[in-house]
């Protein structure tokens, strides 16, 4: 699906790339620990949910070439952030839904274990 | 291809710019053109290395020599250093604490990820002196 769909099953809002919403994805991963998002993380057309807010879940993806970040529980990184992620095409969305619940849509919706 | 060399210094101080110098590798890797799985092992076998340079060592320097054949990463500091390597090495094996954990690290999968991506790894550590990581990744 695209990333504009997953905005719309999470009811989420867009933070940045707002260009960008037509890319697809295709598998999630869902973790607060970015030491497992590098560790655990294959695949491609990645999205990664998190409720961390800090760049390095930015840089993070940026090694793994996830393209979207939604951050869970209503959080929002400060501008920096937004802008580091915006800098390098990474879409940010963010949701009112926990971790287990946004995960349990997309899942739900097709989006595969990545 | 002649041997490309770059040096990045890593501050300790800026949590924010932490992972900069991994970004600038990719890139660099990628505008010459090196395989994409290539270049996604050895960035985040350098970003981990970054990082820890970061969360335990107060910075340092990344020094990367690029050649067609071969990638090696040497990343020094001077900061604690690490008493026992085979026990750092373990998967789970982390000395982080409250305030590394909530930025998102110090699950002890650092190491252990940066041997599964790398060719070879060496690591020299003195404690109270500083850690060299050398890792080597080898292109065909
Ligand atoms: N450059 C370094 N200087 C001093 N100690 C280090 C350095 N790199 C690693 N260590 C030590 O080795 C341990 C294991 O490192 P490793 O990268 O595997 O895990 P971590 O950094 O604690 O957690 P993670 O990498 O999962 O975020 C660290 O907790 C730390 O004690
Ligand atoms: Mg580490």
């Amino acid at each position: 699906m695209t990333i504009q769909q997953v905005a719309e099953i999470l009811d989420a809002r867009v933070l940045c790339c707002e260009d960008k919403l037509d890319t697809e994805v295709k598998t999630g991963f869902g973790a607060d620990m970015m030491s497992d998002v590098l560790a655990y993380v294959n695949g491609q057309g990645l999205m990664l949910l998190t409720g961390l807010i800090n760049p390095q879940v930015v840089r993070t993806s940026e090694m793994m070439d996830i393209t979207c970040i939604v951050f869970v529980r209503g959080k929002i990184p400060e501008i920096p952030v937004i802008e580091l992620a915006s800098a390098r095409g990474i879409v940010l969305l963010t949701t009112q839904h926990r971790m287990f619940g946004a995960c349990g849509k997309l899942y739900s919706a097709g989006i595969t274990a990545g | 291809m002649a041997a490309i060399t770059l040096q990045y210094i890593v501050d300790g101080k800026d949590f924010v710019s932490c992972g900069r110098a991994s970004e600038q590798v990719k890139q660099n890797l990628k505008m010459l053109a090196f395989p994409a799985e290539a270049v996604r092992r050895i960035v985040i076998a350098m970003y981990e290395g970054e990082v820890n340079m970061v969360i335990h060592a107060n910075g340092g320097v990344a020094d990367v020599e690029i050649t067609e054949t071969l990638v090696r990463v040497r990343l020094t500091d001077t900061g604690k250093g690490i008493p026992d390597i085979e026990q750092a090495m373990k998967a789970g094996f982390s000395t982080a604490g409250e305030e590394i954990r909530e930025l998102g690290f110090g699950a002890g999968m650092g190491l252990p990820n940066m041997a599964k991506y790398s060719d070879s790894m060496v690591i020299n550590s003195t404690v109270g002196v500083g850690t060299e990581v050398i890792m080597e990744f080898k292109l065909d």
